[in-house]
């Protein structure tokens, strides 16, 4: 709540700026994914407004921006589906690689993996990225559930488990785009797959634990797990690791950890993109331009912990956060995650209908 | 002529505010989905009309909108009843701080009160705390059902009050003095006299507390469970998370049809008394 305060408090301020300033930049982010003194440098050091705005799942970005005038200049989809997706629609505009000095500094092994999603990276380079998984509090899931395993989708999908844990409260990421290729990777299938069998057995894992889920959320989980409100949740990697930073802070005996599942963890990359129709592509140039300088992307790294593909960031990144294996997976777990690829459209209206029948229970 | 000019900015109002947007949701519901910018190609299909009807998703949707809306409009009535009754009751110099006690609270913003009670709510919240040691077993409110209701029924509070009041503040207390002077208990005067005369504001009052409260988001979004997938939720997650313009649309036509019926019905049955009343007191008049 108070965070919820603190970051309406600040939307105003940056809402008030612009009315100095002339130049402005309409940033639209995922929750809990920047840091706040790259915004104030940027404006320091450009004399650019930085109207900050965040969404929590890719389908509330998705809707924005496939509406049309969105009035966002910077935005942030994951490569897939959304960023491909709205490659497709024709929703984004190529960058201008000469206004953006600083791409060089991308990993070029990274971002040739982008080449799937968008061919030739015209039309976005990779901001941050991260696994889904887990979030836990181990000390109170070790009482409730003793016998089960900490390194598995297990823990969230056995409904013995989920059972056991549901009194300390479970929640959901609510997007089908991110949890059900989770679910087909736990049963052993192709994550991409849209088979109705493959389909129906999701729905049958789900239903099987939908009993002891709490709430359905994406942007409050990160909150929620660093107070102890709730004790297991599907969460992006990245909110896992705040959580337990929050939680050490806040000394109340609350512990958090971050699993990938040992059945494998899908792997998104974030991407810095301009919309088709953005009001300020300049501006939205030299935004991204700056946030591709080694010293910001370290800065970022630390506050909001994920990685970010920018190698000359690394010394400047706390050490033990180098040295996390959640922050920085090694090369095995590499090996280990999986991204996932398109769905036809046709295919899709069957997963949100499975996902709108798992949410409310029947 | 001077008439047409007269009306003309009504109409005008009525053309771009309502037949207008109108006619653009009924296209996007005949429509199909498509992916590009914005997300739909204009056809004529009516599958998602198909679905709607077929899929007991939306079905289930409909009737939990209209049953957690009428039996909110009922916890309105039973709330705002006695409230708008004692109002009007009171002493004249108490009446005005009385009402503006009633109303105070809306003046804040909707998002705010409604963080309000999640706080209240909340499992570490006193409320929690009191009810647990009151029932001896660990009791839940947020995110559950009683958290929906309580929603809907505080926000939806004054508009059942306001009308009542302004219904009841008319009635002629002489009436009630008649009905004393012949030797109708209070209960009796309340029930035969004070109800049926205050009809047309519980009228006004349900329905402006029922259709509102079908079509309601924020609230169960907010305060409900997950399983409380209203009307008002689906639409949003089509709209939202399933980039599916044709079906919200389609879900908005529905809904909207739902509740052109529900107080045509309403009018129909009030009017429906009415002629009965006066077939009363026809027959009535002809044993005279």
């Amino acid at each position: 709540m108070r965070r919820a305060l603190s970051s309406l408090f600040l939307l105003i301020l940056f809402g008030l700026l612009p009315a100095r300033a002339e130049r402005v930049v309409n940033v639209y982010n995922w929750t809990d994914y920047i840091d706040p003194q790259a915004l104030k440098r940027f404006t320091a050091e450009t004399g650019i407004a930085v109207r900050y705005d965040v969404f929590d799942s890719l389908e509330t970005l998705e809707a924005k921006l496939l509406a049309g005038h969105s009035g966002y200049d910077v935005v942030t989809p994951s490569n897939e589906p959304s960023f491909s997706r709205l490659i497709g629609a024709g929703a984004l505009a190529p960058i201008d690689r000469a206004k953006v000095p600083n791409w060089k500094n991308l990993d070029l092994a990274l971002m040739r993996r982008m080449e799937s999603s968008d061919p030739g990276n015209k039309y976005g380079g990779i901001y941050l990225f991260g696994t889904i998984g887990l979030g836990i509090n181990p000390d109170r899931i070790k009482k409730l559930a003793p016998n089960a395993r900490m390194d598995s989708w297990d823990l969230l999908f056995k409904p013995e488990n989920a059972r056991s844990i549901a009194p300390c409260g479970i929640s959901m990421m609510d997007s089908a785009i991110d949890v059900i290729p989770s679910v087909l990777r736990y049963l052993g299938k192709n994550p991409d797959s849209i088979g109705t069998d493959d389909l129906a057995a999701v729905e049958k894992t789900l239903m099987g634990v939908r009993p002891f889920i709490r709430t359905f959320a994406s942007g409050g989980n990160l909150e929620a797990l660093a107070s102890g409100q709730i004790c297991l949740a599907l969460v992006y990697s990245g909110d896992a690791i705040q959580a337990a930073a929050r939680a050490a802070e806040a000394k109340k005996d609350v512990t958090v950890r971050y699993i990938a599942p040992r059945e494998g963890a899908e792997i998104g990359f974030d991407m810095l993109a301009i919309p088709a129709d953005a009001p300020h592509k300049d501006e939205a140039h030299a935004f991204i331009d700056f946030l591709l300088r080694p010293e910001i992307m370290a800065g970022i790294t630390n506050v909001v912990r994920y990685p970010n593909a920018v190698p000359a960031s690394r010394p400047m990144i706390a050490p033990e956060l180098l040295a996390d294996t959640n922050v920085f997976p090694t090369e095995a777990q590499l090996a280990g995650f999986f991204t996932i690829g398109p769905v036809p459209q046709a295919a899709e209206r069957a997963r949100t209908r499975l996902w709108a029948r798992f949410k409310a229970g029947k | 002529m001077s008439r047409f000019f007269v009306l003309a900015p009504v109409w005008g109002w009525l053309a771009l505010l309502l037949a207008v947007p109108l006619a653009i949701v009924l296209a996007i519901a005949l429509g199909e989905t498509a992916d590009r910018v914005p997300p739909f190609a204009l056809g004529f299909s009516l599958e998602s009309f198909r679905t709607i009807l077929t899929d007991p998703l939306y079905r289930d949707a409909l009737f939990m909108s209209l049953r957690v809306a009428g039996l909110s409009t009922a916890g309105c009535l039973l709330l705002g009843y006695p409230m708008a009754l004692g109002i009007a009751r009171a002493p004249e110099r108490w009446r005005d701080p009385l009402l503006l006690a009633a109303m105070l609270p809306f003046w804040t913003g909707f998002p705010m009160r409604i963080n309000a009670w999640i706080g209240l709510l909340a499992d570490d919240g006193w409320m929690v705390a009191a009810l647990s040691w009151l029932t001896g077993s660990p009791v839940r409110l947020l995110y559950t059902d009683a958290a929906l209701y309580l929603g809907v029924v505080y926000t939806y509070l004054p508009f059942m009050v306001l009308p009542l009041f302004a219904s009841l503040s008319r009635l002629d207390p002489a009436l009630d003095d008649a009905a004393a002077d012949l030797g109708a208990p209070p209960w009796v005067r309340l029930l035969r006299v004070t109800l049926p005369l205050s009809a047309p504001g519980i009228a006004a009052g349900c329905v402006l507390v029922f259709i509102p409260a079908v079509g309601e988001y924020a609230i169960p979004e907010l305060l409900g469970g997950p399983g409380a997938q209203l009307a008002g939720r689906v639409l949003w997650s089509e709209f939202f998370a399933n980039r599916d313009w044709p079906m919200a649309s389609a879900l908005a036509v529905t809904l909207l049809v739902l509740l052109l019926v529900v107080p045509a019905l309403a009018r129909h049955m009030l009017a429906a008394r009415k002629y009965c009343n006066n077939d009363t007191l026809n027959r009535f008049q002809q044993r005279g």
